[in-house]
């Protein structure tokens, strides 16, 4: 069971670029088209179950706007 | 200290050093290529920074590097290398921090020549490159009085925040004189406020010379004039030969001023009553000074090795109080005293006052002075 | 759907998201982060375009700074491009270079200020046009600093002219119809030249297309600034970039065109590596 994780988009900073979109490989990061942030950008969002934690998403956001968390690993 | 033979090149490279420079970075250019090999020597010497640059630009570009942090920073060069580093100068200018350069003048323009002239009066006075700024620009005419500029240079750009050039005559450059060199002074271990130097946070600086907003852009023009107008107050130089009682003064700085005033003396030895104003700071001009000398004389004769330059500016300064002649050599040819005497006979004789602009009659008499 | 986040208390924090009726709850204070902003780096907007790979490199040079606990010895020198704020976004001591001149500012930095770690961080119009005379004198120098290489294929600050990188055939908006190798030449490959000279110590090209590619990147920047710190010589990282904007792609298909049509014109790859860097690792 791969570990549960989540990110926090700062919509401050994210231009909807969509490279994060693009880029994760669960496919669970969307555009929200119900919100307009300040800057007059959709911004991008956990749109569905399924997040790892991988990071990827923010591996490849040019404006560092995704802090990414993974659960910690239960010991057994 | 004693006095000895000293090159112009090599004793303003000295100067500099006992000044405290830090840093040297420079390109071989005649007539001032042996300040950069006296450099390459001496600065390793004192386990100072010392650097051929790849070409002027990337010298003048070092520099304000340097520059940036704080040190005592110089580069020297020729005319065409002078005016490659128009677009640094202004960098540098923009940034407000100080550096020296040196501008040993040669024949122009292109690559004209390397005889001495003073054809980068312009490009240096009214200029340093593009904006709104003044350098700072001191036009010795001795060996000595080099090393005394050079020596004094760091303290007045640090003072003002900016560029202060030393500009002298590709003669001076080349000529050995005798010269006393003031002592060596510590290299200072401290650093400026204002100086990068590796902070973080709210302990970081950032130098540059952008001001996207105009309102921004306006602020520092008007700053950086609220400065020159002190310098236009406190540091205009001169020296004045023979001016009591003159009826006709006669105005040059450098090797022209130099070789007026051997002129002068002569034509004083014969009871024409004739002085001499040398400029040393040709930035700020001593425009009092010449407004007050223009009420005082009947003429006055500007002598330079140049088409008339500084010409404009005495002009400018006179305010059409008195007649006002042009004598000049160009192309690296420096006047004799004997020239600048038959001026002098000629005017006192009784000069065509509103005969033309200066320069064109100097430019009919040349017609058959030159051959 | 709809994202909520809540503050319920200082030492709470939730996730909540909803997808449909179903509310899931994550409890960050017990997550471990995987993944957020190095210090160094200034959080605030920047200017930069959408999906411009300038905040990948700039993201990957503060974590190196960082890492390696360099921020309060650094002194960049921003070059004229789109970076020229790049002192805005780096929380440490910066000069501004004019155009083609930051290797040189840097050099006289550096050769007044040994101590510090001085980089440039410059793109091609500024680097491989104007400034091919300055990094070449400072790469042949092997000056002991490091320059971070941004190639996007064109002037992307004044509005996407052709610049030295730009492809064959490659349309911009100063070669309408293409460039014609026979009359605007070749792209020059800046990393296969500055290789050639002995004072090049650390020469790579590496590229940010992707998350592969980014993570390649951040390795090889991190041995660039190795290379400065140990006293090496001249080090430099070329960075494959997008250009969204001036490309005329959205920034995914940007990051196609680049994988397809860059890559094999501009090849990643170590084209310089002094024999004391092979050791380290990373």
């Amino acid at each position: 069971m791969p570990l549960k994780g989540t990110i926090i988009v700062d919509e401050n900073l994210c231009k909807a670029c969509e490279l994060c979109v693009e880029a994760c490989p669960q496919h669970v990061i969307a555009l929200n088209n119900e919100k307009i942030t300040p800057r007059g950008f959709h911004p991008a969002y956990l749109a569905k179950d399924g997040c790892t934690g991988c990071g990827i998403c923010a591996l490849v956001c040019p404006e560092v706007a995704i802090t990414v968390y993974r659960e910690k690993p239960v010991k057994k | 200290m004693t006095r000895e033979f000293w090159k112009g090149n090599n004793a303003f490279a000295e100067a500099a050093v006992r000044a405290g420079l830090q840093a040297y970075f420079g390109y071989p250019i005649t007539p001032q290529t042996e300040a950069l090999e006296y450099m390459s020597n001496r600065m390793p010497e004192l386990g100072r920074a010392f650097l051929q640059a790849e070409s002027e630009l990337g010298a003048i570009n070092m520099v304000y590097g340097a520059a940036c942090t704080g040190a005592r920073v110089m580069t020297s060069t020729s005319s065409p290398g002078t005016s490659l580093m128009m677009e640094g100068l202004s960098y540098i200018a923009g940034t407000e921090v100080p550096m020296l350069l040196v501008d040993v003048v040669r024949g122009g323009p292109g690559l004209g020549n390397i005889a001495p002239s003073q054809g980068d009066y312009n490009q240096m006075v009214h200029g340093g490159g593009h904006g709104d700024y003044h350098p700072i620009v001191l036009a010795p005419a001795s060996v000595q009085e080099t090393v005394d500029t050079v020596y004094n240079m760091f303290d007045i750009a640090e003072k003002y925040l900016t560029i202060g050039v030393v500009m002298i005559d590709g003669s001076i450059g080349q000529m050995m004189e005798p010269a006393e060199i003031p002592p060596m002074l510590e290299v200072r271990k401290d650093i400026p406020d204002w100086a990068v130097r590796g902070g973080k946070g709210k302990d970081r600086r950032v130098l540059t010379s952008i001001y996207l907003a105009p309102e921004e852009m306006e602020r520092t023009n008007l700053r950086m004039m609220k400065r020159w107008q002190q310098i236009e107050r406190d540091e205009v130089r001169y020296k004045e030969y023979f001016m009591d009682g003159a009826k006709l003064a006669v105005i040059g700085y450098g090797s022209s001023g130099r070789v007026a005033l051997s002129a002068v003396r002569e034509a004083r030895s014969q009871g024409i009553p004739v002085g001499l104003i040398r400029p040393i700071s040709l930035s700020p001009f001593p425009k009092q000074l010449i407004r007050e000398v223009a009420e005082q004389v009947d003429s006055i004769l500007v002598v330079e090795m140049n088409s008339g330059m500084m010409l404009e500016d005495v002009l400018s300064a006179a305010q059409g109080k008195t007649h006002v002649e042009f004598y000049g050599r160009m192309g690296g040819l420096i006047p004799f005293p004997d020239e600048i005497l038959k001026e002098i006979e000629r005017i006192s004789k009784g000069a065509q006052k509103d005969a033309g602009h200066p320069r064109d009659l100097w430019l009919e008499r040349m017609e058959s002075i030159v051959q | 759907m709809l994202v909520i986040r809540e503050i319920c208390g200082w030492n709470v924090w939730k996730v909540l998201y909803s997808r449909g009726v179903k509310m899931v709850t994550l409890d960050i204070k017990n997550m471990d982060v995987v993944y957020k902003r190095p210090e160094t780096l200034i959080d605030i907007n920047t200017h930069y375009c959408p999906g411009c790979t300038h905040g990948i490199a700039h993201r990957l040079v503060a974590e190196v700074i960082d890492e390696m606990g360099l921020s309060d010895t650094t002194i960049g020198v921003a070059s004229v491009g789109c970076s020229v704020f790049a002192y805005n976004y780096f929380n440490f001591d910066f000069v501004e270079a004019s155009h083609g001149r930051a290797p040189a500012m840097a050099t006289g930095i550096k050769r007044v200020r040994p101590d510090r770690i001085v980089f440039t961080y410059q793109g091609d119009g500024d680097m491989i046009s104007i400034g091919t005379g300055e990094i070449v004198a400072a790469a042949g120098r092997g000056e002991n600093i490091t320059v971070i290489f941004l190639n996007n294929a064109n002037y992307g600050m004044t509005g996407g002219q052709m610049a030295p990188t730009t492809l064959p055939d490659m349309k911009t908006t100063s070669s309408p119809h293409g460039r014609d190798v026979k009359k605007m030449g070749y792209p020059i490959r800046a990393s296969e030249l500055l290789s050639t000279l002995q004072g090049a110590s650390y020469i790579v090209r590496r590229s940010m297309h992707n998350a592969k590619n980014i993570r390649m990147a951040k390795k090889a920047i991190r041995l660039a600034f190795e290379t400065q710190v140990r006293g090496l010589g001249f080090s430099m990282v070329e960075l494959l970039s997008t250009c969204p904007t001036n490309w005329h792609l959205s920034p995914s298909d940007a990051a196609k065109w680049l994988e397809e049509n860059m890559i094999p014109y501009y090849p990643i790859g170590d084209y310089k590596v002094h024999p004391l860097l092979k050791d380290i690792k990373i």
